[in-house]
């Protein structure tokens, strides 16, 4: 039986530190929602029905050559902290988390790919790149959709376009998202103004972990919320206008922390530097914010003794979840906060 | 104005929250509106704003028909009823969206701005993919023009009404394409 222990060892895609401008642009998500035709989303179907849309979707992706070579795991044979770890990594949502009977995730090739069956919609095809690419993540999600549609009906009509489970997604079915790292905004205390910008132009911002989450560690996340009435390719164009001025903000606000607050910028960097080398318990909310001074510090090429790959992993690898994967049990939220410490001394001297 | 919860701070945010139809509004401050943020944001989810919306948007079918045209009301596919998806936010499937369609119809609108799709398709024909995105509203256009003629031909002036929206509003996206492809 396929599990999840082997992606621990590889860095997904995402969090490479690559592509254009990923000094502020983590990473750029696609996500398409479809439906079958005939069967009741997930949240109103019989088990009957669920299991029917999870083996027919299943058939459908299992022969597609884009997913070859594909993990494929069933929500109800996977423990919770396997289901943690792979919310943790972006792969799957809270959502399909509850209720995991019928469910499934296929995750493709480092992680670029991955859909997951019977979430709110019975697919939803989710394409991550690292930087700011958004293009390249609609074009793939786009060649998986025309191939699935070759395999399968999805349920779709002229006038609204395909049709989803919750109206706030109906019309093209589509998420663009990118994630951002947006300290000096933080510490210019010009955030709110630039998420309340964003708002008004009918994107969304939230946390790291989506919906409801604190934007810890500085990041947001930023998003269409309109679906209906545009095109991909011009909602796409839209975000990427929004992105590119809140990037430039972004560089504007640490040009300024340089030129005027320069002490206080690099003792903070520097001190969240030297706690994270010498902690001996910490925990994750206390991690996610020194790493993201730490971050800022590569970025600005302050610090240079490690890459932003190095401290991108840090991010993922520090979880609840993650910790536990790589000690191979169980850990009490005090043992964690023992051996998040640990870990990131042992990475941040290089080792 | 000072803040609602604490009474010190001066209020700087505004927020409204419907609970059971019953609008509240509130005045806070900044780090009051932070700590009520989370909790807001909790229960006033997707159901609560599609109820509020479709509540406002479509009187008529809601209360006027209803009692009279109960059946209808309930899909024939999943069985799903118009309350069933205003208490939960979400539709059963793919024929609620036939089922529904007057009251969906001015939800999407609010919603998205719009009641008219563009974009992918699930057949798209072979010529339409390479074409850029003006020719494939100005081929949409021509065919909505068409179907509007016949339309009003037959007499069919519910559809006919829908399509004169569908016509205009593919005017205007053909406009603001053209704008934008020139600017380019």
């Amino acid at each position: 039986m396929p599990n999840v222990d082997h992606l621990l060892k590889q860095t997904c895609e995402w969090l490479k530190g690559t592509g254009s401008n990923s000094d502020i642009v983590v990473s750029s998500r696609i996500r398409l929602a479809r439906n079958l035709t005939d069967l009741p989303f997930s949240h109103w179907a019989s088990k009957k029905q669920a299991r029917e849309s999870l083996d027919r979707l299943s058939e459908a992706t299992g022969s597609a050559d884009m997913l070859k070579n594909s993990l494929v795991i069933r929500m109800a044979e996977i423990d919770d902290v396997d289901k943690q770890f792979l919310l943790e990594r972006h792969l799957i949502s809270r959502e399909h988390i509850v209720e995991p009977e019928f469910k499934s995730v296929i995750i493709g090739d480092k992680e670029v790919i991955n859909i997951m069956i019977n979430e709110e919609d019975h697919l939803r095809i989710q394409i991550l790149q690292s930087g700011f690419n958004l293009q390249e993540c609609w074009r793939i999600a786009s060649r998986l959709d025309d191939t699935l549609q070759r395999k399968t009906k999805f349920a779709f009509s002229p006038e609204w376009g395909y049709f989803t489970a919750c109206p706030t997604n109906t019309g093209t079915g589509l998420r663009a998202s990118v994630m951002l790292h947006l300290p000096a905004l933080v510490m210019t205390k010009q955030i709110s103004r630039v998420l309340q910008a964003i708002t008004k132009l009918g994107m969304t911002a939230r946390g790291l972990y989506g919906e409801g989450t604190e934007a810890e560690g500085n990041f947001f996340q930023i998003s269409n919320q309109i679906t209906l009435g545009s095109a991909e390719e011009d909602i796409i164009d839209n975000l990427e206008r929004i992105i590119r001025q809140v990037i430039g903000h972004e560089e504007n606000a640490r040009r300024t922390l340089m030129k005027q607050n320069r002490e206080m910028l690099q003792d903070k960097i520097w001190r969240a530097n030297g706690t994270l080398r010498s902690a001996h318990i910490i925990n994750t909310k206390e991690t996610m914010s020194l790493l993201s001074m730490v971050r800022l510090g590569v970025d600005m090429g302050l610090i240079e003794d490690f890459d932003r790959r190095a401290v991108n992993e840090l991010f993922i690898l520090t979880q609840p979840a993650h910790l536990q994967k790589i000690e191979g049990r169980l850990l009490s939220s005090a043992q964690r906060d023992v051996k998040r410490a640990y870990l990131i001394r042992r990475r941040l001297e290089g080792r | 104005m000072n803040c609602d919860e604490c009474g010190k701070n001066k209020a700087t945010v505004h927020l409204t929250e419907i609970v059971n139809e019953q609008i509240t509004k509130l005045n806070l401050c900044e780090a009051c509106a932070k700590k009520k943020g989370s909790d807001a944001e909790q229960h006033f989810g997707i159901a609560d704003l599609l109820a509020a919306l479709s509540d406002v948007e479509a009187p008529s079918t809601a209360s006027g028909a209803s009692s009279s045209a109960a059946p209808k009301s309930r899909c024939s596919v999943c069985g799903m009823t118009y309350e069933d998806f205003k208490r939960i936010g979400r539709l059963g499937c793919a024929q609620c969206y036939a089922t529904f369609h007057a009251s969906l119809l001015p939800l999407l609108k609010r919603i998205h701005g719009s009641n008219q799709h563009l974009g992918k398709s699930p057949t798209p024909t072979a010529s339409s993919k390479d074409l850029r995105a003006s020719d494939r509203i100005r081929e949409e256009l021509e065919a909505a023009k068409q179907e509007l003629q016949r339309a009003i031909k037959k007499e069919e002036f519910e559809e006919a009404a829908t399509l004169r929206d569908k016509v205009k509003f593919l005017e205007k996206k053909l406009s603001e394409k053209k704008i934008r492809e020139g600017m380019k």
